[in-house]
């Protein structure tokens, strides 16, 4: 009897958090692709395969491709050497390395312009020697860089201090090379954390606004990645088409849940059967 | 032959180890043995190219090996805890020693596999080989690190703590398993510990160490019947410190009827095959306790009680000396 309060409560609270990420989530989702069809599915592929917003697909891929691999190996190299050694200045690194998450992402774009910018200290110099980072692509792969690089070393340095130095010290002393190691021990330890952070990497990546918002200097098919090209659409009225290319971006969110769902499950899994 | 010469290594401001020398015979079952922080197993890293000493020579066979790494002193290293490659199976941990040899060296898959299960017998572990880690007992995973290790034949077996980790019974078990398995291989094996019965019991000769210097190499005998040092004389079985530097171990104080100190009794229970009596010495502050033969009726708490050494050992900072009352 006394029971019933608490089962009512327990339900009520369920509910309302279900009825939250109705209103918040899963509604503006749903938005998203309703808005994008509104016309029927030719105007929405039509948007889609628009030269302009071709390019913009391809830049974002683009920028992930290159930001992605260099932050798996930043990444990876960092935990490493914060979990497995000790040495000076190694809070300070830990510090440094959570400074893109707290930092605004349009601040971040603004060192970047500051630095390479034509009125930045380095701008004269590449001026001179014609090379273009700022409203160019190598702006945004930079901002999209400094924006992600928190992902990878955050999920690995706790498990990689966790693990300790036990197993690779172990393959060491039975004549494996530092290579092997990695490959044979490190890695396998770390897959599916790693994993887990580079899908959070990624989904930034093509995700992110307002660092490369302030670097990209918005030229249409040149230096638009798909956030940008949405932004501009739906100044422009352009409803359908500007909610068409957000529902890519909402897919990749949708996927990227999917795939983090999956590679939890398996990480929790191998995590829970290796205590002893 | 090993030795160990003038070994000092810092941790930042800390001294793990002052000046440590020692030697170890091929074919020698020794144990390092000493509390937290006494440096045994640094010195047991050093041994092994795990850690390098700041100053200080190690020698294998008289070949200087101070800079060499790990993977090229050939010894076998089991560590605490175990530290079995997770994702492998117990067949592919043994065999990865020999499967990451270079090209040359690295003997055919099928042989590998035979070695594994060769080494699975020996540790009796037949036919476990495609389990994984997770799937064994810790006694099990500890067997297994150490057929690993033994798979690409070591001149040296270093364990650090190998039993820590384990319950009392596969303990035990397990201690004389490797005592055996030693003798018959013909290894030089060194462990680490910080129970000095599993040292007393499994060693050729016991190094007590604390706080980063050797206090005593000694056979289990020496070791306990003359403590060179008060810490040795502590730490290495029971003793009563006595007023004067005097120190008896429990079973060497013995009731008489008169002439001895008296003692008032405060505890008595049955420790085995004795009568374990607790109690002060009258007068003083310090605790006494003896092992009074079980055949005879104990003193009962509350009663004053004559005890005298039977052998006893006094410390004075000049040096030790030993007395036979018998």
């Amino acid at each position: 009897m006394s029971a019933l309060p608490i089962i009512r409560a327990r339900h009520l609270l369920i509910a309302a958090a279900l009825a939250f990420i109705a209103l918040f989530l899963v509604l503006p989702l749903v938005a998203v692709f309703a808005a994008a069809l509104q016309k029927g599915f030719e105007a929405y592929g039509a948007a889609l395969i628009e030269p302009d917003a071709l390019a913009a697909i391809k830049l974002t891929l683009l920028v992930a491709a290159i930001a992605v691999p260099l932050n798996i190996v930043f990444g990876v190299v960092a935990a490493w050497s914060i979990a497995k050694f000790d040495f000076p200045g190694k809070s300070l690194l830990v510090t440094f390395i959570d400074l893109p998450f707290s930092v605004s992402p349009v601040v971040a774009g603004l060192i970047y312009v500051l630095m390479f910018g034509a009125q930045g200290w380095l701008g004269p110099w590449l001026q001179e020697h014609d090379i273009k980072i700022i409203f160019a692509v190598p702006g945004i792969v930079l901002a999209t860089i400094f924006v992600t690089f928190p992902f990878v070393a955050r999920e690995l340095i706790p498990l990689m201090s966790e693990q300790g130095r036990d197993d690779e010290e172990a393959a060491l002393s039975l004549g494996a090379s530092g290579f092997q190691t990695f490959l044979r021990v490190t890695l396998p330890n770390i897959r599916w954390g790693l994993l887990y952070g580079v899908l959070l990497c990624n989904a930034r990546a093509m995700g992110e606004f307002g660092a490369v918002s302030v670097v990209s200097g918005h030229l249409r098919g040149l230096t638009n990645t798909m956030p940008l090209h949405v932004e501009i659409l739906y100044n422009e009225y352009n409803f359908v088409a500007a909610f068409a290319v957000a529902s890519l971006l909402a897919l990749l969110a949708l996927i990227t849940l999917v795939l983090k769902s999956i590679v939890e499950w398996r990480f929790g899994y191998q995590r829970g059967s290796a205590r002893h | 032959m090993i030795r160990l010469e003038n070994i000092n290594k810092r941790f930042g401001q800390y001294p793990a180890l002052k000046d440590v020398s020692l030697d170890i015979r091929d074919g020698e079952f020794l144990a390092l043995l000493g509390p937290s922080g006494s440096g045994k197993t640094t010195l047991l890293r050093i041994i092994a190219g795990l850690a390098f000493p700041d100053h200080g020579s190690v020698q294998f066979s008289g070949e200087d090996v101070t800079h060499l790494k790990v993977a090229d002193r050939k010894v076998g290293f089991v560590f605490q805890h175990y530290a079995l490659f997770k994702h492998m199976t117990v067949a592919d941990n043994i065999g990865f020693g020999l499967s990451v040899r270079n090209r040359r060296q690295r003997p055919p898959k099928s042989q590998i596999k035979a070695r594994a299960e060769e080494l699975l017998d020996l540790v009796q572990l037949g036919g476990l080989g495609d389990r994984y880690p997770a799937q064994l007992s810790g006694g099990q995973r500890q067997r297994v690190a150490l057929a690993r290790a033994l798979a690409v034949e070591p001149q040296l077996l270093l364990l650090d703590e190998p039993f820590g980790a384990l319950d009392a019974k596969v303990r035990k078990t397990l201690r004389r398993w490797l005592r055996e398995l030693h003798k018959r291989m013909g290894l030089t094996s060194i462990f680490v510990t910080h129970d000095q019965e599993e040292a007393l019991e499994l060693a050729d000769r016991v190094v007590v160490m604390d706080h980063g210097v050797i206090e005593q190499i000694g056979t289990p005998e020496q070791v306990y019947m003359e403590p060179a040092t008060p810490f040795v004389s502590d730490f290495v079985g029971e003793t009563n410190k006595l007023p004067g530097g005097i120190h008896v171990r429990p079973h060497d104080l013995e009731i008489v009827g008169t002439e001895g100190q008296p003692v008032l009794v405060d505890n008595v229970f049955r420790k085995g095959g004795v009568w374990r009596v607790e109690g002060m010495f009258d007068g003083h502050d310090s605790l006494v306790e003896l092992d009074v033969d079980a055949t005879i009726d104990p003193p009962s708490p509350g009663e004053i009680i004559q005890v005298r050494p039977r052998r006893s050992k006094t410390f004075t900072p000049t040096g030790a000396n030993s007395h036979d009352q018998a």
